[in-house]
């Protein structure tokens, strides 16, 4: 199944784009296992997801944490942390 | 009574609390976040993430309503480029009694900090820079459990 993914702030700069549609390969059931296999795709996307602890997620635009499932998710976002107000 | 709003212009607080003030209340508390200019910052930039960034406030203040007495809550944040000194991001909170207005104001501003998709750059001169998240934000949303 296609996934939306969607890029913010210095993820999207990180990888010149701001969303890219992905079908992930059914091993893939993490947001944990998605970044990984993203990293692979290319070196862009392997030097912007590096640091995971700055790294947050949100699936179908609810944040969850990097161990939730993405079966099901049309949007799945990455970007850092927040630093709004 | 909830209102979010997120855009690029400036926004009225005189207007926005005068609509809170018809809810007939005892209290409005109201907090104005200001770009600062300290550090050499002399603009910043907000992207926000379009669609979650209105539902996470909307959610923010069902929260705040939960835990306190309101008659009404207004988050308003704005985006884009702006300039040092200019107002960034309001928030009102309308209640029959201060102490639930002032608390659930300072809820408020200290969830949307670790709880809504903004992203802020910092300009100085020419040079630009994203800002980093602090913990001390993280603390200080997490001290309301």
């Amino acid at each position: 199944m296609t996934m939306k993914l969607v890029y913010f702030a210095r993820v999207r700069e990180a990888l010149g784009r701001d969303s890219e549609d992905i079908d992930f390969p059914a091993n893939v059931r993490s947001v944990s296992e998605a970044l990984d296999w993203l990293a692979t795709q290319s070196p862009n996307h392997a030097e912007a997801f590096a640091d995971r602890s700055k790294l947050r997620f949100a699936l179908n635009q609810r944040m969850v944490k990097a161990d939730a499932a993405i079966s099901g998710a049309s949007e799945f976002a990455i970007f850092p942390p927040v630093t709004g107000g | 009574m909830i209102r979010v709003s997120i855009q690029e212009v400036a926004f009225d607080i005189a207007a926005e609390c005068a609509a809170l003030e018809r809810t007939g209340v005892g209290a409005l508390a109201t907090f104005t976040g200001i770009v600062r200019g300290d550090d050499g910052v002399t603009a910043i930039e907000l992207e926000h993430y379009p669609g979650m960034t209105e539902a996470s406030l909307v959610s923010i203040c069902e929260a705040a309503k939960t835990r306190w007495a309101l008659a009404g809550c207004t988050i308003i944040h704005r985006i884009g480029r702006m300039e040092t000194g200019e107002p960034i991001v309001l928030v009102i909170t309308a209640s029959p009694h201060r102490t639930a207005a002032l608390e659930a104001c300072a809820f408020l501003i200290d969830r949307l900090k670790t709880d809504a998709p903004f992203w802020k750059k910092e300009y100085r001169g020419d040079a630009v820079n994203w800002v980093e998240a602090k913990a001390s934000d993280a603390a200080r949303a997490d001290s309301w459990g």
